[in-house]
């Protein structure tokens, strides 16, 4: 009885195996066999729209279906990590950000799409903003297509300003900011808003950004750690004295959306971050619509000192439907889809900060007009391979493109947190953390 | 599993069939139990003997106890302990305090008594992540939150909770979160007071104060252990405030946040995993003594 059981049961799962194991062999083989792509990606307003938009590419191509799996940015890094790196080809399509693709791609997870994009003229690749195509490639391949991406950009209150009677400068300097900060903090409002909460992408995206300004890094071309060289110092030091005298009060509870807020109530005059908040700024049921200005981010010793940040779609090096993926990804990043969120879903929706043609389309041009043309401006000008003085040994501004970066950042972000606080002092905070950088970086060391 | 016990000799036929049919209705609880924990537990303590990082997966490979080692000398475990002991111990005697205190309003009657009470037992109702935030932005906030709106209007300072006061941002939302709590099992302690021994006793002249200091209290003693007991329990896992409001700074890195940072921050699955066994070992210990003490309670109980 029990071994019939068992039988019957072998038998079943062998009939299974080889089920799943033609339809495997169907996929690959006959390109007209309908297929259905899983797509993970992040609940950002943009992907939503993208999701939306997605029957428009399944009536063009009626033997793919594209399936989304939404999730939160952390959910989404550890379930896409998980499943990359360990192979188990689940998803076909992956979303990653800007910090992944070049890691990932030396790595050979993902698909090389150089040959794909540069063969289809009417896709015109060297259309890409050239900073984020930088950003995306490894010694010449690139692996990933950027959906939308950002910059760090100055936004300050007009109105504040002009009672104040302070013009600022299209290009200032962290100086001129700092000594204006401190004329227009009042009781009412800071002089200026700038992100405290410990973590590596809330507080060091743009303290890494004023770091490279002030002519310090995170490592030097031999990964040998910089946390406590005398730029790094210094400009963590201007970091704190700027939040002590004209800074928001409670730093750590402070990263984007706080500021954000902030800045939309009156409470701060000026903010430095993503260039994606001044639509937010500007959208229709904002309180400062329309009274905001908008400047370069603030330097001190190089030309610019804005980030760079791209959402991506990324196709995984052991996918069976590699070219119905390779469609998808270049129709969802196309001339044409730029104009398809235009007429179906608004101009302002348009993904920007991908393509260089999707600001001389006179539509969103108008949408956009009081932040389009800097945002174009400062994504051009900044330089990933290089962002501060002195020449780095990996790709990308606010972030230090190694795995380990996730968990240096946010430890040594708390340590700065400390300093905030007046727990530790700064060079106490930062010879901690010159500790812990380092042994993350004797791990390149060898390569 | 042999029926070799100490009163087996004394049981009859029909006592032996009652046991082993009461065994036989616990064990699918059990086998589920053990399938659900114990297997789990036993390839977590494989995982933690792993070189394994999520993000290099060409250096998986066997590491014998190089991620204990790390756990004990990278001087994270220690401050990780002190953080959970003292939170747990401060929000404890804290939310005890308060919930004694409401209970004893409670427990005399007043119109909109009921309405009372269970305005009182809110914040236990609400999840943890959203109390978090519902004081981060409405109490804390430096910019619209109540309680910085009073300071200023008294002419005191702003007070930058998260920044400047981590610990007692923590301690006081668990200690919001938990009054309730203590105040449920306070009350029902009260409750269950004899009204003749009150009355008894203010025949014989004792105030109120006395009343409860030598009546109350002792009558409360049981439920007092037990409220510490399994506050203490779920309160050893704090995770929300930390993670929504101080993110570890300022010495409030408990270990359930320390576990995630490794796991998730670090996605390090070997040290994670033994970290995830050193705490395991540590909760053991204190729950063996917790549980010991708890049963003794019970039996007190059951004795009196």
């Amino acid at each position: 009885m029990l071994l019939n059981k068992k039988i019957a049961a072998f038998g079943a799962m062998a009939a299974v195996t080889a089920l799943a194991l033609s339809g495997c062999s169907a996929s690959t083989t006959d390109a007209n066999a309908p297929v259905t792509l899983t797509l993970a990606t992040v609940n950002n307003g943009q992907m939503k729209d993208m999701e939306s938009l997605k029957g428009e590419f399944e009536k063009a191509n009626p033997n793919i279906k594209v399936n989304f799996q939404v999730m939160e940015e952390g959910d989404l890094r550890s379930a896409v990590t998980a499943d990359v790196a360990n192979a188990a080809g689940q998803y076909d399509i992956v979303t990653i950000g800007a910090y992944e693709v070049p890691q990932w791609g030396a790595n050979g997870w993902l698909t090389d799409l150089t040959p794909a994009l540069t063969a289809d003229k009417a896709y015109d690749v060297g259309d890409i903003l050239p900073p984020i195509k930088t950003a995306l490639s490894v010694d010449g391949k690139q692996y990933a297509v950027p959906f939308y991406g950002e910059s760090s950009i100055l936004m300050y209150n007009k109105e504040i300003m002009d009672a104040a009677k302070i013009t600022i400068p299209a290009h200032p300097t962290w100086q001129q900011i700092a000594d204006i900060a401190k004329k227009v903090n009042t009781k009412d409002h800071s002089g200026i808003c700038m992100r405290g909460k410990p973590g590596w992408g809330d507080l060091f995206a743009p303290l890494t950004t004023v770091v490279q300004t002030f002519g310090g890094n995170w490592y030097d071309m031999n990964w040998n750690a910089q946390v406590n060289s005398p730029e790094f110092t210094q400009a963590v030091t201007f970091y704190k004295n700027l939040l002590d005298t004209a800074g928001e009060k409670d730093p750590v509870s402070y990263s984007f959306n706080e500021c954000l807020t902030a800045l939309k109530e009156a409470k701060t005059a000026m903010w430095v971050d993503a260039s994606v908040a001044a639509s937010m700024l500007e959208a229709d049921d904002s309180p400062v619509k329309g009274k905001m200005g908008y400047a370069h981010a603030p330097v001190v010793k190089t030309k610019e000192s804005g980030w760079l940040w791209s959402w991506n779609l990324a196709i995984p090096a052991n996918t069976q439907h590699k070219d119905a993926a390779t469609k998808f990804i270049k129709w969802a990043t196309s001339k044409e889809y730029d104009k398809l969120v235009g007429t179906k879903l608004g101009w302002a929706k348009v993904p920007p900060g991908a393509r260089t043609s999707t600001y001389s389309i006179p539509e969103y041009k108008a949408a956009a007009a009081a932040f389009a043309p800097i945002t174009l401006e400062v994504m051009s000008a900044v330089n990933p391979a290089q962002p501060g003085v002195n020449p780095q040994p990996w790709v990308g501004i606010q972030y230090v493109a190694i795995p380990e970066f996730q968990d240096v950042g946010n430890q040594v972000a708390q340590l700065v947190a400390d300093a905030l606080a007046g727990r530790k002092t700064v060079k106490e905070a930062l010879d901690e953390g010159q500790k812990i950088a380092q042994v993350a970086g004797d791990a390149h060391k060898t390569k | 599993m042999t029926t070799v016990t100490p009163v087996a000799p004394s049981m009859g036929k029909v006592a032996k069939k009652n046991v082993w049919l009461s065994r036989s209705l616990i064990l699918p609880a059990l086998t589920f139990g053990i399938v659900m924990t114990q297997i789990p537990f036993l390839v977590t303590i494989y995982f933690s003997l792993l070189n394994w990082n999520l993000l290099k997966p060409g250096e998986i490979g066997f590491a014998w106890f190089k991620n204990y080692i790390s756990v004990f000398t990278t001087g994270d475990l220690v401050p990780a302990i002190i953080a959970t002991v003292g939170i747990t111990g401060a929000s404890v005697i804290l939310s005890l305090l308060f919930g004694l205190l409401f209970a004893v309003l409670l427990d005399r009657k007043f119109r909109g008594q009921a309405l009372a009470r269970t305005l009182v037992i809110t914040p236990f109702l609400i999840m943890p992540a959203a109390a978090s935030l519902v004081w981060k932005y409405s109490m804390f906030d430096t910019n619209i939150g109540v309680i910085n709106w009073v300071t200023t209007t008294l002419g005191l300072p702003t007070i930058a909770w998260s920044t400047d006061f981590p610990l007692a941002t923590v301690i006081i939302v668990l200690t919001w979160q938990f009054t309730p709590f203590m105040m449920l099992i306070l009350l029902a302690g009260l409750q269950s007071q004899s009204r003749e021994v009150i009355e008894a006793a203010s025949v014989d002249g004792a105030g109120p104060l006395r009343t409860f200091q030598w009546m109350t209290l002792p009558h409360l003693r049981q439920y007092i252990d037990i409220a510490v007991l399994l506050g203490s329990i779920m309160l050893l896992q704090v995770f929300d405030p930390v993670a929504i409001m101080t993110k570890g700074t300022g010495g409030t890195k408990t270990l359930a946040y320390l576990l995630y940072e490794r796991a998730f921050i670090g996605l390090d699955v070997g040290q994670a995993a033994a970290y995830g066994v050193v705490t395991v070992i540590l909760t053991l210990i204190v729950a063996t003594i917790a549980l010991k003490t708890l049963f003794k309670v019970f039996m007190a109980g059951g004795n009196r």
